[in-house]
């Protein structure tokens, strides 16, 4: 495993989260107590957080190739997060980084992988699109577009396989939900009975291609229909929005019912990679989206509003800031990979 | 503490770009994620955020300016911070961009030219560490008794020998459970492993092969059939992308215990798009193995070695081979070491390296090579990746003389692979150029005559043994 991302001073709950039946006896807004609410804040705050830093580490020359940033769309994986338990597993696209750390792996090692350094989750050999952790349930980290819809569908498969009640989070975007395996995945699901939650994360475009330009369907939750799949269209910049039909969906494959489709309207407040012209969209949507509808700041005013002391937010500030730093700082001191593991990782031994 | 604010790349080959608009000014307060200024280069535009919060105390480069090299400093935050370890255009950055301008595109360039020159260095390497001989070459193992089955009932025995051995294997493909297999090779395991073990699935290749990637990462040990292997182009994307890679872009974490079998090649009279060898395809690939066994032994051997494999197999079988009968140990151990080769007939004169079905045809050509004086070793290689090129040079060290056959084009074929091998491991010991029998290089014809021609004969295989030992 990862020795120096353990070394890591981050502290998460991991996924050691509330069930729904603990959730909605105690719940005040949404569902949610003021205490999940601050550590929601905190989630989506590290990740924002952690992005910004590697745009800046990128704009630095220090984070090669392409770099997927998932600022603007934070409340979808921390809320869907919150409704999962131990073995129950995650597995997404490019744009990966917030799922990684919402899933709970450590800052310092999903940094220094970006960086291409030793103490990455990969040692370096996967960089940005291709990470994963067994331990914390999370499958990658892939980037053909598409392709992680039917490897989630065979996550789903081992579990119905093992019969264990785990389930699995596929996520993928709006533009990938044109691919054709997505729908033979459905078509799978369905008729397996897979315990699979489909998470579209629409976020409008698909690089530079607006959903409206590459899709016929309108209502991408109604996609399963055919199927028989149920689907629902969620507020994605809400995160107690997202919490609750997550708990719904998650709930549905539990009980043995089969895969459920969310879809998140949600926004990505950067280009599509590094360099994106962004020619296909406005300043002012951009603008309006994030100080109308921002997840992180909504939230904040919420806690604020609830009576939560401004200093309780600040303390979460500094502590993200610090651990974002800290990451940063390790992703540029831990060193290269030895160059004999150029030659490592391409078979395992047979026994 | 103060902060500066760096001119960003946009990519990692960008040096400079122009500072085009400044959102903020001086003496403005940004936070973290604030739009402060936006930048161009002839392919984009881009915003800057302040990642730092603070107050703008200087900005360094007006907005207008061309040619800001990236990584210098264009804002001060707070007064700046000179001794601001971090981030300072100072700290020593190992890509070439932050040398900036024409230098660092010849730098750049050099680079990649190192690359490439290192590369060729280290398959080298690679290639000699991957074909490490074995100690020493140990004689296949005795394993006693045997009994005449098809190729057919030893890939059956095979999957429900290792069924029953471990739990977490099971069978997916199409038509493999109920209809008890397209070619009959799933016969009677549906009854005795049930429908959950044994799993029909719909004609949807991409979507079932990526579902059984996934599963495999999971921790099962899925066997793939296809019903042919020219449908595994549909799912080629999961084996190659998903599969073969992960492993190492997981660092080691995720592997993937998978065999994706089938039958492989020119079937008899169905054209074009059901008629292709897939051997070098997928030999191509690291983080795959390729194995195509021959006989009945081979194929009960190597399938149950295959199924305990931790890594991804490509296993390719022979639709005409299948009602084929061959001696096979009856043994309930019988196993065969993927990446040996098999010797199936001693010669001194000429080696024959064949693989799947052409190893019969190889061995029919010995024997009458053998009634004209020509004594032929045939080498069936049973494993294509990792390739057993030390059975091949060692034979080829005692014959002097290399003759390839596969029923694939011969372009890019393994028959490239072995003879390449072969002079670069044996090369003063050939005493003549290495042959290749293969396909002809056209899209299998439907016509009877036609699709004969296409194809290696005996004869062929004769003509090039002739060749090569200089013999009329």
């Amino acid at each position: 495993m990862v020795q120096a991302a353990k070394a890591g001073p981050t502290k998460r709950r991991g996924k050691a989260t509330p069930t729904p039946t603990s959730a909605a006896t105690s719940n005040t807004a949404g569902g949610m107590t003021q205490e999940q609410l601050l550590q929601a804040y905190r989630d989506m705050l590290l990740i924002r957080r952690f992005e910004e830093k590697a745009g800046q580490l990128y704009g630095m020359g220090l984070i090669g190739g392409f770099c997927h940033l998932y600022i603007g769309q934070e409340a979808v994986v921390v809320g869907m997060q919150t409704c999962l338990q131990p073995g129950d597993q995650v597995i997404t696209s490019y744009r990966d980084h917030g799922h990684m750390l919402a899933t709970g792996m450590e800052s310092r090692g999903v940094m220094a992988e970006l960086t291409g350094r030793s103490g990455g989750y990969s040692k370096g050999k996967g960089g940005s699109m291709h990470m994963f952790s067994r331990e914390k349930g999370f499958y990658g980290g892939h980037g053909i577009v598409g392709a992680q819809v039917s490897l989630g569908a065979g996550l789903a498969f081992a579990n119905m396989y093992r019969n264990d009640g785990t389930v699995c989070l596929t996520y993928y975007g709006d533009g990938a939900a044109n691919q054709g395996q997505v729908f033979e995945s459905y078509n799978l699901a369905a008729l397996l009975k897979l315990p699979v939650v489909f998470v579209i994360e629409n976020n409008k475009y698909g690089m530079g291609t607006s959903a409206e330009r590459a899709s016929a369907s309108k209502d991408r939750s109604k996609d399963g229909t055919p199927w028989g799949i149920p689907g629902e269209q969620v507020d994605g910049m809400d995160v107690q929005a997202v919490r609750e039909a997550g708990l719904r969906a998650v709930a549905h494959c539990r009980e043995g019912k089969g895969p459920y489709i969310l879809e998140m309207k949600t926004y990505r407040y950067r280009g599509h990679s590094m360099s994106d012209p962004a020619k296909y969209r406005t300043r002012e949507e951009v603008q309006k989206m994030r100080e109308q509808h921002d997840p992180i700041e909504t939230l904040r005013k919420i806690l604020l509003d609830g009576g939560l002391d401004e200093g309780k937010i600040k303390t979460v500030d500094d502590d993200v800031k610090r651990i974002v730093a800290d990451a940063a700082e390790f992703a540029q001191t831990s060193p290269e990979p030895d160059e004999k593991e150029l030659w490592t990782d391409i078979l395992l031994e047979a026994r | 503490m103060g902060a500066t604010i760096l001119m960003p790349a946009l990519s990692p080959t960008m040096t400079e770009g122009k500072l085009a608009r400044w959102l903020k000014k001086e003496g403005d307060t940004v936070a973290a994620g604030d739009v402060i200024a936006e930048i161009e280069t002839d392919k984009a535009t881009m915003e800057v955020e302040a990642v730092d919060e603070g107050e703008i105390t200087k900005i360094l480069v007006p907005e207008g300016t061309e040619g800001v090299q990236v990584n210098s400093v264009i804002a001060e935050l707070d007064g700046g911070d000179a001794g601001h370890a971090a981030h300072g255009p100072e700290q020593p950055v190992s890509n070439a961009v932050q040398a900036g301008g024409e230098t660092a595109q010849v730098a750049k360039e050099a680079e990649d030219y190192g690359a490439v020159a290192a590369r060729g260095t280290a398959r080298k390497e690679g290639a000699a560490a991957e074909t490490q001989p074995a100690a020493s070459p140990e004689p296949e193992k005795e394993w006693g008794e045997t009994k005449s089955i098809t190729v057919r009932e030893a890939l059956r025995d095979a999957m429900a020998a290792e069924m029953r051995r471990d739990d977490k294997v099971f069978l997916m493909g199409e038509e493999v459970a109920q209809y008890q297999g397209a070619y009959k090779v799933s016969q009677g395991l549906l009854d005795e492993f049930g429908p959950k073990r044994v799993v029909d699935m719909p004609i949807t290749e991409h979507g079932f092969t990526g579902m059984a990637v996934g599963a495999g990462m999971s921790g099962l040990r899925p066997i793939v059939e296809f019903m042919t292997f020219n449908f595994s182009m549909q799912a080629i994307d999961q084996i190659i992308n998903s599969a073969a890679k992960t492993l190492y872009m997981s660092g080691g974490q995720l592997g993937c215990p998978i065999v994706f079998r089938g039958p492989n090649g020119a079937a008899a009279r169905v054209a074009a798009q059901h008629s292709q060898c897939y051997a070098s395809w997928y030999a191509h690939v690291p983080g795959l193995k390729v194995v195509a066994p021959w006989s009945s032994a081979d194929a009960k051997g190597l399938l149950r070695a295959a199924i305990r494999d931790p890594n991804p197999i490509i296993f390719l079988e022979n639709e005409i081979l299948y009602g084929q009968s061959f001696e096979c140990p009856t043994d309930e151990d019988f196993i065969l070491p993927i990446g040996k080769a098999k010797i199936e007939r001693k010669g001194k004169d000429v080696t024959i390296v064949a693989f799947s079905i052409e190893v019969g045809l190889a061995l029919k050509a010995a024997e009458k090579l053998a009634e004209q004086g020509i004594d032929a070793e045939v080498i069936n290689l049973r494993t294509i990746r990792p390739l057993d090129i030390d059975t091949i040079v060692a034979s080829v060290k005692k014959t002097n003389r290399l003759v390839t056959v596969e029923e694939g084009w011969a372009f890019s074929g393994i028959g490239c692979e072995v003879a390449m091998q072969v002079i670069e491991h044996a090369f003063d010991h050939l005493d003549a150029p290495p042959v290749r029998v293969a396909g002809l290089d056209v899209p299998m014809p439907y016509a009877a005559n036609l699709e004969k021609l296409a194809l290696p004969t005996v004869d062929h295989v004769v003509d090039a043994a002739k060749s090569v030992t200089y013999k009329k």
